[in-house]
């Protein structure tokens, strides 16, 4: 429109003004900016690149292999088996429900891992690889390779899982291992990234447990680069983790399997340990279970199984289980007293089948008593009496003293789980863990391990062997690590008195191979291979005075669980003994009877490094021993097993 | 002698034109441009397609456009006005009958041959139509109430109409771009003052009508809203995208991860990376350096409008450039605020850089409509 000079000339002050204040607000607005851009991008462009590496840049861990685990032969008896498992990525596989129908045409894949695995698959990007079926077969692996064309996105993977070749025979030694729980990492103070892998393979007991940081190694990485939803886009840089390292443990594999297969049938357990070093060669506890299963993910019913047995499959009663060691108790009385000299070894007790400690009357096992016998005899015939008079004049302090020095009533540094550290008690514990003053009839009761005295079974092998050799032997069972040679267990002398010791043993000697001897049918007749030892029944109930006036109940005709324990403690050979063996047979009755026998075989399989010849047996019972090796042979097939691993 | 009579006589005629364009401006969009291509090459990966090559084809459009409206006389345009004024309404209308829903909004119509964003449109005709009102309007009656109330309708209409599509940034800016023409027009400062007062009125509105049944804006802007209060409340869900953006920016640091090595954009991280959120991905790979030289073009393209339409006596091209200007200035000035976190995620595009047809076409049209007024201007 037309418009005036004057009106053109105001319209444009206008405009130029106004248009000036906008302009300087825009600058204003865009320094603004500029220095936004500044503060980001050059006083904090640390943090920022930061959170972008972070974005980037994912860390996985690579697991390490888990060390092997060898007996002192080299046969390896926890080992790794390569664990095939079928995979599947979603976006590769197209008609998913397809491909797992073929799939399962091919293999057999069970329905539940099937739905677990659609669901997962579901769950989780596309990309993300799912497990569908674990331990595959090789046949099945090499199928599933074949078919390849028809079943995109599905691929076959190795990985390393736990395998135990001996399965129960080690189970209370070796351990298992199992996926790292939630429970594990609230009660391990472990930092391990490793852990937080799901399902990780730690191990849960036994040497396995406890040597833990041995075998499990160090985790190796790998930088990847992932874009925003998280898929990978390449590998920065890998850095490959050491694997665990192997150990060998002290256990002869041989003979662990043996001792095994002896105690079929009883709820016992065996400890063998060698004189040398103190390398535990066997450390059996039966029954026992398959640690594969525990692997693998026990079922219920499985699990339900072992806890309802009566017999504890679960308990490793050669290390955890605590018993009154009965008469193989009266070894560390008689040291006491005699190492104090408040007995001679010639000086006679009389034994009349009872002593009365204040009006409290103690019975000896042999009703019409054995009249006057020395220290030599009282082990040999097991007398009671003799061992109430002496530790009334020793006192329990010497007494407990002495048990500890052989090795009782402490626990033993072993890479086993719940070492049983036993009891050997005294007037202080007693006050101060019962609140009670110690009593005589305390002593009496323990001078023949009975009443507040528990023992393991390789407490007591450490027992004989430190009587057998007069030396600190401490236990030993892991003997290489890594191929370094861990520290032998065999002290310095106890400083006992020889002659003393000489005294003892020669007792021992007399209780396999004298007429008299409580154990004299366990004897070993193999020249040079003779076996020393003793006999202990402890009972697990208070005996009445009824029952003892309606005369002794024959354990036989007790229920199980009432009957006596009943233990053997022994070493071979007599002259420069080599070995040292202590059993249990709960509730097995008599120890002379029911362990005693059980040792012999065990130390004799020790001797010879296998199967003995019957000559070794008194000959009365070779028919007898022909069948139980023939037997024991059939349920292990030795050799074969042994070759097909080594 | 009369107007007509006069501008023609001191207007150059036919070809002669060209050498009258103002070329800085269009090596300065050029360049811009050309900035926007690079980036559209490094999102895909270090591809011309999918992006790269459809935008440089718009642009090469745009150009054309940009040539033909600027050697159209700019009073035709002032005559124009009302019409392209009118045809934008219909075709806002249109859009909320027959347009296309695509990511949850209803912005877009099927031409066959294009698909058409009428309310891109809308930026420069609003803007257009009140200059001309402007020019029309005798001096004297600017600040009147009726006179003012009549602009007020003119660009309350198609803003409704948009921010009903739903388009908040686009609203925004039609309102923007309005006011600024009505501002330079010389309406009293008192009318914006109170509008300023009402406005912080409406904010307050539009927080306590949150979970009423009047509720005024769309649960998701309520929530951009928030997040942008406080992104880090909502990491992975509605605040991801500002962080992500804010890292991209950040890590660039002084020059940049290099080209086509921003981590950031090329794994995907970066929400929209190849639209709204260009900027991050120029800032990430290039730098300080980078961002602020594009922040400096801006500004330069922003000067010269203003410096062309301060030299130009006529009315209607003033205010038409002025504007424009001021409307590209909201546009960058937006975007880039809203990367950086400084303002809520409202989708406004970086103008000339980011991928899209309508902007784009529609900017370097505006552009024309600026060089027209400046060949054209009274001498």
């Amino acid at each position: 429109m037309k418009r005036q000079p004057k009106d053109i000339i105001a319209s444009n002050r206008t405009i130029s003004r106004r248009a000036l204040v906008l302009g300087t607000s825009q600058i204003a607005l865009m320094a603004v900016l500029g220095w936004r851009m500044r503060s980001m991008q050059v006083e904090h462009a640390d943090e920022f690149r930061l959170l972008a590496e972070e974005n980037r840049i994912n860390i996985r861990l690579l697991p390490p292999s888990r060390g092997l685990v060898f007996d002192r032969n080299g046969i390896a008896i926890a080992d790794n088996e390569q664990n095939y498992r079928v995979v599947m990525v979603r976006e590769d596989a197209g008609d998913v429900g397809e491909v797992l129908a073929r799939l399962t045409e091919i293999v057999d894949i069970a329905p539940e891992d099937l739905s677990r695995a659609m669901e997962e698959m579901h769950r989780r990007s596309p990309f993300v690889p799912v497990t569908i079926a674990e331990r595959l077969t090789w046949e099945d692996v090499a199928k599933i390779n074949l078919n390849t064309p028809a079943l995109p996105g599905i691929s076959a993977e190795v990985g390393q899982s736990r395998v135990y070749p001996w399965g129960a025979d080690l189970a209370h030694v070796v351990g298992y291992v199992g996926p790292v729980s939630d429970y594990d990492l609230s009660r391990i103070d472990d930092q391990d990234p490793l852990l937080q892998i799901p399902k990780f393979q730690i191990g849960k007991t036994g040497a396995e447990n406890k040597l833990e940081h041995t075998l499990r190694g160090s985790a190796g990485h790998r930088r990847i680069e992932v874009n925003a939803v998280g898929r990978v886009m390449r590998e920065l840089d890998r850095q490959e983790g050491d694997a665990g390292k192997d150990v060998q443990l002290t256990i002869d594999n041989r003979l662990q399997t043996y001792a095994q297969a002896r105690l079929d049938g009883e709820s016992a357990g065996v400890v063998v340990i060698d004189l040398e070093h103190g390398d535990l060669r066997a450390i059996a506890s039966a029954p026992s279970f398959d640690p594969n299963l525990f692997v693998r993910g026990i079922s219920v019913a499985d699990w339900e199984g072992l806890n309802a047995d009566k017999y504890r499959p679960l308990a490793a009663k050669a290390v955890q289980g605590t018993y009154p060691p009965g008469s193989t108790f009266k070894m560390v009385t008689a040291l006491a007293a005699m190492e104090d000299g408040v007995v001679t070894a010639d000086e006679t007790v009389y034994c009349p089948g009872h002593t009365d400690v204040y009006g409290i009357r103690f019975h000896c096992w042999k009703r019409g008593g054995h009249g006057n016998i020395n220290l030599h005899d009282s082990l040999k015939q097991s007398c009671d009496c003799y061992y109430y008079e002496i530790a009334q004049r020793v006192g329990i302090d010497k007494m407990a003293a002495m048990a500890r020095k052989l090795g009782l009533g402490t626990k033993h540094d072993l890479p086993l789980s719940a070492v049983a550290s036993g009891l050997a008690p005294d007037k202080e514990w007693k006050s101060s863990v019962r609140g009670e003053d110690w009593r005589i009839g305390d002593t009496v009761n323990a001078s023949i391990g009975q009443g507040y005295v528990l023992t393991s079974p390789l407490q007591l092998a450490i027992m004989t062997a430190r009587i057998a050799t007069g030396h600190e032997i401490a236990p030993r069972l892991v003997r290489l690590i890594d191929g370094v040679e861990q520290p032998s267990g065999r002290g310095e002398s106890l400083g006992l008195n020889e002659n003393t010791l000489r005294r003892i043993r020669a007792a021992m000697t007399d209780v396999c191979n004298n007429r008299r001897g409580t154990a004299y049918g366990s004897r070993i007749l193999t020249e040079g291979y003779a076996m020393a030892g003793k006999s202990g029944t402890s009972q697990v109930r208070r005996i009445t005075p009824e029952e003892r006036a309606a005369g002794v109940t024959r354990n036989e005709d007790l229920p199980w669980e009432r009957r006596d324990h009943a233990l053997f403690v022994s070493y071979a050979p007599l002259d420069n003994p080599r070995y040292a063996v202590a059993v249990i047979v709960e509730h097995g009755g008599g120890g002379s009877s029911a362990a005693a026998p059980i040792a012999r075989d065990v130390i004799l399989q020790a001797l010879y490094g296998g199967a003995p010849p019957l000559d070794a047996y008194p000959a009365n019972q070779r028919d007898k021993i022909e069948q139980q090796q023939r037997r024991i042979e059939a349920r292990i097939p030795m050799g074969a097993k042994a070759q097909s691993r080594a | 002698m009369s107007y007509l009579a006069h501008n023609t006589q001191h207007v150059p005629t036919g070809l002669r034109k060209i050498w009258y364009i103002n070329w800085p401006l269009v090596m300065l969009i050029s360049a811009v441009a050309s900035a926007g291509f690079l980036m559209l090459y490094s999102v895909a990966g270090g591809s011309t397609s999918p992006w790269m090559e459809p935008q440089v084809k718009r642009f090469g459009l745009g150009m054309v456009l940009m040539f033909i409206v600027a050697m159209v006389p700019i009073w035709f345009w002032r005559n124009m006005a009302f019409v392209a004024y009118a045809a934008s309404i219909i075709l806002l209308l249109g859009v909320e009958f027959f347009g296309e829903v695509r990511m949850g909004a209803q912005r877009w119509i099927d031409l066959k041959f294009m698909v058409l964003q009428p309310s891109e449109l809308t930026k420069i005709t609003v803007v257009m139509f009140i200059a001309a009102y402007y020019d029309w309007l005798p001096l004297e009656k600017t600040s009147r109430p009726v006179w003012v109330a009549l602009p007020v309708i003119f660009i309350l209409v198609p803003t409704m109409l948009v921010l009903k599509q739903p388009d908040l940034g686009t609203s925004l800016l039609l309102l923007f771009g309005g006011t600024t023409v009505m501002f330079l027009a010389g309406v009293h400062w008192a009318y914006f003052a109170s509008v300023v007062g009402a406005g912080v009125g409406a904010i307050v509105a539009v927080f306590e009508s949150r979970g009423t049944s009047w509720q005024l804006l769309k649960d998701y802007q309520y929530r951009r809203i928030d997040t942008f209060i406080d992104p880090s409340n909502d990491p992975l869900g509605a605040g991801y995208h500002i962080t992500q953006a804010k890292i991209a920016l950040g890590s660039g640091g002084w020059t940049g991860r290099g080209f086509m090595q921003g981590t950031q954009s090329r794994l995907n991280f970066l929400p929209e990376k190849h639209t709204d959120f260009i900027f991050t991905t120029l800032a990430e790979e290039f730098g300080f350096v980078g961002a602020s030289t594009l922040l400096l073009l801006y500004l330069l393209i922003v000067v010269f409008c203003i410096v062309s339409a301060l030299g130009n006596r006529d009315r209607f091209a003033a205010l038409l450039t002025l504007g424009i200007a001021m409307t590209f200035f909201l546009f960058f000035a937006v975007n880039m605020s809203m990367v950086m976190g400084l303002a809520p995620v409202v989708g406004v595009p970086l103008p000339l850089v980011s991928y899209g047809g309508s902007a784009m076409l529609v900017l370097l049209v505006a552009f024309g409509l600026v060089q027209s007024a400046h060949v054209h201007r009274p001498r």
